[in-house]
């Protein structure tokens, strides 16, 4: 299945990565190419077969509700690009 | 002492012969002289790694010593590192320091094991060569010109190059075994669960498992012991008693049935590889074990659906890095849009980048039936395989990887040719096994593996086949020229 | 054309942890910024969502609570989308396999009559971070210390018909959740919030027309008048020959109107897939008999009770069992009364809610203690004070004057009971009047009133009212 130019961008964009127009046909080629080979799973019936999300039938293990986080602001902001007042500050977000 | 295995280290320093700060120097010096021709390591740990020598020569003398106290090894720079920056081999963490450790890196410094740095990878453990790092590829200690096999390539090639006896890795297709085997070591994947995921960078949650690399099956099995466990954590992590993995390593192998899927053998299996495996097998054979030809149907399937499923859990995974509360961020971000967008461009390379955008297009509107939920029930089937495989058998065995290591350089601009070198390994993953890489030979100079694969929980009886053979193969015990 | 209304609502009720959903860092409201956010809140690279047990167990109970189906096996998605106070770029959600299905609730009509309302599903989810859009030289500020709070959805079937029962179910499910002690119900702080979906179609129509979702409708007037607005606005646009767009519209409180949110309109693709780092949830039989063993008698249980138990009148009964504090504040002052139920109720409902009202308090804060009211009630019942007496008693309390005792004595609001007191005044009271007197006898029968209020006045109000009249009775049928 071939992945047009304009799909690329849609994707680029759900995935908010920037990809200039330079860029786009080889995406789209190599894209393509992925989605021609991972299509041979077609060729089997998997009418009926349950979905296999975790390796094996196993369930959640479940936690305590006891608080064991202190407060390490300093710490974890240490890193941040941008910081003000104990706020992650990023560009304005228009409502 | 660099050419010692940890089991010999380990006696040397409980012995008192050697003490873990000479040790630590030793290798701190041979890394600083050879690793700039294989380029293994991100991340050199000399300060950190004398005073944890220092604590373990005093652990040692106060007769506390564990198995691996005073042990150097080299950390994948996939695992969170309290004080030590974690990279992942990506532009995007460049200079990101984990506030926390990995529950691997924590167990390790637990059992008074020595980081002496950490590990070159492909970013985001995305690749097969090792060649997608923002630091540049690994080169392999037996051939240069060579990839070292990936995502955990750094790691292979320094345990290959003797600047530690062992390293951690992980195993999302293949990222351990496959490049054990170009390196000529020995790696293990283990059962999904059974090692901690906590401090890992995500990859592709349902098929990330941490593991070990050295250079014998004995040294694996000490380290899978010290790593191996259920953590509070992480709730994937299966509380699942950890057996003493040394103790069955000589157990006999007469009449251990071993399958060998006859899908391991057909087209693209290079002829050197295919021989020298069947060696191998001859060898087993030789060593009381019986073969038996079994099937695993929708092997071919696994490929395809190994690249739905993990692209589209590493495109959520990823997602975090949005340069808004650590990492990569663009400057002068003009909208919340545009920070996004180009801290992501700017901070992920090529191969990830195509990742996550096949992912997010498995995942998106109208084409999830189609992929996802497709590769989902494919992943059933193909983990049927092995089941039904493993019903009859008591391990699986064939070639870790189709083919020696590749030219650096010869597979980059076909994604889907180095994809083809997981074919082997990548379906274990799928099925959550455990899967073991072992040294069978050379290839025109360059290392084969042999892949052992067993049932849920059975890394016990994988590293016993290893260990037998090693007893009776000398692959394990030879140098790259250059690195003796 | 006759107009009906359809209304869904989907309850976000925020979960009485004392830690986050999926990490062991503290839910206490107000902290400063991002001092309550760990590692898993802030989503940084290789941690792992491990889930609360105890929020597991009020969604249990909830289910329990409104007769849903606890389902075995739930599991949690990820709801894909980029936004900053969204750390992990995704929100970890239960999608197709909720932890509750079905289940409804009984809301009262205003004829009296009560309504069920389906519930479709309840489940688990983490809540967001917040963005302060203060100005911090032209940025944006993030603070993820609500990130990863849990929250429980409960969406209901489009069962209500008019805002009435809206905010009659929510009023209801409010109650509820308290009930339960598994939402603390604080709207203010965000503990409960409501999203509806709206729409309306001509009366016989059996599609449902074009519905709109309403945001954050944040207390119970505001639920009620925004979609008042709504259904009003979605029938002028069809009378007049539009149509409803289906789009999300925020209630703007000081206008008292809905706007359509104004962000671009794309479309949002979620990319829901099972999050891998959590395995299916299991609930077994044993872990919902140990919840069904805490379950606390349910609101109209206890309404039924009240009824039966107590003779109060339904109306009385759902006052005072409308939420769990004000049940047991009525419970135990009855049981400090000596039991006399119609007049703790009376009383209760008078003056108590009258002053809490006034004062804008809870029952929980209020200053008259059950211990206060109880007593108070059993010194009307004793006809130590009258029902007069009482309000001023109460009135005394409520200033802090102390207990009813205590404010009787220094009052000196001790009835008179003794009959020869009380028949002196009587006697001086007629002899007062004598003209009044006459024309009672004259047969001017309303006058008797008049002789009722001098006597009272007399005796300062102390006098006990129906002595006063038995004894007025005797004297003035005596001699006529």
């Amino acid at each position: 299945m071939a992945i047009e130019a304009k799909e690329v961008q849609a994707i680029a964009h759900l995935a908010r990565i920037q990809v200039d127009d330079a860029a786009v046909e080889g995406y789209a080629r190599d894209l393509s190419g992925i989605l021609d080979f991972v299509e041979q799973m077609g060729a089997v019936d998997t009418a009926g077969v349950d979905p296999m999300a975790h390796p094996f039938d196993a369930t959640q293990r479940l936690r305590p509700d006891e608080v064991t986080e202190p407060n390490r602001r300093d710490h974890y902001q240490a890193g941040a690009p941008a910081v003000e007042a104990g706020l992650y500050l990023v560009p304005r977000v228009v409502e | 002492m660099h050419q010692n295995t940890v089991a010999e280290i380990a006696a040397a320093l409980r012995a008192g012969e050697v003490s873990s700060r000479e040790l630590t120097e030793q290798l701190l010096a041979r890394i600083e002289q050879l690793d700039p021709q294989i380029n293994s390591l991100i991340t050199i740990t000399a300060e950190q790694a004398r005073n944890a020598a220092d604590a373990a020569d005093a652990r040692l003398r106060s007769g506390d010593g564990g198995p691996l106290t005073g042990v150097p090894l080299i950390h994948k720079d996939i695992f969170c590192t309290d004080g030590v920056r974690t990279t992942c081999g990506s532009r995007m963490l460049e200079p990101f320091q984990a506030p926390y450790d990995a529950t691997v890196v924590q167990r390790m410094a637990g059992a008074g094991a020595v980081m002496l740095g950490k590990a070159n990878m492909d970013e985001f453990a995305m690749g097969s060569s090792n060649e997608s790092s923002y630091f540049g590829p690994v080169r392999n200690p037996w051939d240069l010109d060579a990839v070292p096999g990936g995502s955990s390539g750094g790691s292979a090639a320094a345990v290959a190059a003797r600047l530690a006896p062992a390293a951690t890795g992980t195993d999302t297709g293949g990222s351990i075994r496959q490049p054990a085997a170009l390196s000529g070591i020995c790696g293990l994947k283990p059962t999904y669960g059974r090692v901690s995921r906590y401090g890992m960078v995500a990859f592709a949650s349902s098929l990330d498992q941490a593991g070990p690399f050295a250079r014998t099956a004995e040294d694996l099995a000490i380290l899978l012991g010290a790593m191996a466990g259920v953590d509070g954590r992480d709730s994937t992590s299966v509380d699942h008693v950890v057996p003493d993995y040394c103790e069955g390593l000589n157990r006999s192998i007469r009449g251990l049935r071993v399958g060998v899927p006859a899908e391991f053998f057909g087209e693209g299996l290079d002829t050197d590889v295919r021989s020298r495996v069947e060696a191998a097998l001859k060898t087993l054979e030789g060593e009381g074990a019986e073969l038996v030809e079994i099937n695993l149907p929708n092997m071919e399937l696994a490929l395809p659906a190994y690249y739905v499923i993990a692209p589209a859990e590493a495109s959520s995974n990823l997602a975090r890095f949005d340069g808004v509360r650590y990492g990569h961020r663009c400057s002068e971000p003009q909208s919340l849009e545009d920070l996004y967008k180009r801290s992501r461009a700017e901070g992920f390379g090529d191969e990830v980048k195509r990742r996550i955008l096949i992912g997010t297009y498995a995942l998106s509107a109208g084409y999830y039936d189609a992929y996802y939920r497709k590769a989902q029930q494919v992943r059933r089937l193909v983990a049927d395989d092995f089941r039904k495989a493993l019903e009859k058998v008591d391990v699986l065995a064939g070639p870790t990887s189709p083919t020696p290591a590749f030219d650096i350089g010869e597979r980059a601009d076909d994604p889907v040719s180095m994809y083809l070198s997981d074919i082997y390994t990548l379906g274990v993953n799928l099925a959550g096994l455990p899967g073991l890489s072992v040294p069978a030979g050379f290839s025109r100079g360059r290392p084969v593996g042999l892949q052992l694969i067993g049932g849920y929980f059975d890394e016990a009886r994988l590293l016993n086949v290893a260990h037998k053979y090693q007893q009776v193969t000398d692959w394990h015990k030879q140098v790259p020229e250059g690195f003796e | 054309m006759k107009w009906e209304t359809v209304i869904g609502l989907e309850i976000h009720a925020q979960l009485s942890t004392r830690t986050k959903i999926f990490s062991g860092a503290p839910t206490a409201y107000g902290a400063e910024p991002n001092t309550q956010a760990c590692p898993v809140d802030l989503g940084l690279p290789g941690v792992l969502p491990v889930l609360n047990r105890e929020a597991v167990r009020m969604a249990v109970k909830f289910g329990l609570a409104v007769g849903g189906q606890v389902t075995s096996r739930s599991s949690f998605a990820r709801k894909n989308y980029f936004y900053p106070d969204l750390p992990k770029g995704y929100q970890i959600s239960q999608y197709d396999e909720p932890i509750v299905e079905g289940g409804h609730l009984d809301i009262d009509l205003e004829d009296g009559s009560t309504k069920r309302i389906g519930i479709t599903r309840a489940h688990l989810e983490e809540d967001a971070g917040k963005s302060l859009h203060e100005d911090f030289h032209g940025m944006t500020g993030v603070d993820l210390n609500r990130a990863g709070t849990p929250l429980m959805e409960i969406v209901s079937e489009p069962d209500l018909r008019s805002p009435q029962e809206a905010a009659a179910y929510m009023r209801k499910l409010h109650a509820l959740v308290r009930y339960l002690e598994i939402c603390d119900g604080n709207m203010q702080e965000g503990s409960f919030r409501c999203d509806a979906n709206v729409s309306v179609r001509p009366v016989g129509q059996t599609e449902f027309g074009t519905r709109a979702e309403l945001k954050n409708l944040n207390s119970f007037r505001f639920v009620e008048r925004a979609l008042e607005y709504e259904v009003e606005r979605q029938i002028d646009l069809l009378e007049s020959g539009g149509e409803v767009v289906q789009e999300t519209r925020l209630y703007d409180v000081d206008r008292g109107v809905t706007r359509s949110m104004r962000t671009k309109e794309e479309a949002n693709d979620y990319r829901y897939f099972p999050d891998p780092d959590l395995l299916p949830v299991e609930v077994d039989e044993a872990l919902i008999a140990d919840v069904r063993e805490t379950l606390p008698e349910l609101p109209d249980e206890k309404r039924r009770r009240f009824e039966q138990e107590y003779g109060l009148p339904a109306y009385d009964a759902g006052v005072l069992t409308a939420t769990r504090e004000m049940a047991d504040y009525f419970e135990q002052a009855v049981s400090e009364s000596g039991g006399f139920a119609k007049r703790t109720a009376n009383l209760l409902m008078s003056e108590l809610l009258a002053y809490l009202n006034k004062d804008g308090l809870e029952i929980t804060e209020c200053p008259v203690t059950p211990q206060m009211l109880g007593t108070l009630v059993a010194r009307v019942e004793d006809e130590t004070l009258s029902s007069r007496g009482a309000k001023d008693v109460f009135e005394a309390m409520w200033a802090g004057e102390g207990d009813p005792d205590t404010v009787i004595e220094s009052k000196g609001l001790k009835q008179v009971t003794d009959t020869s007191a009380i028949e002196a005044l009587v006697d001086e009271a007629l002899a007062n009047n004598p003209q009044q007197l006459e024309q009672y006898r004259a047969g001017k029968e309303k006058l008797f009133g008049f002789f009722v209020g001098q006597v009272m006045k007399a005796s300062g109000g102390k006098a006990n009212p129906q002595q006063v009249n038995e004894l007025l009775k005797k004297k003035l049928g005596s001699s006529s």
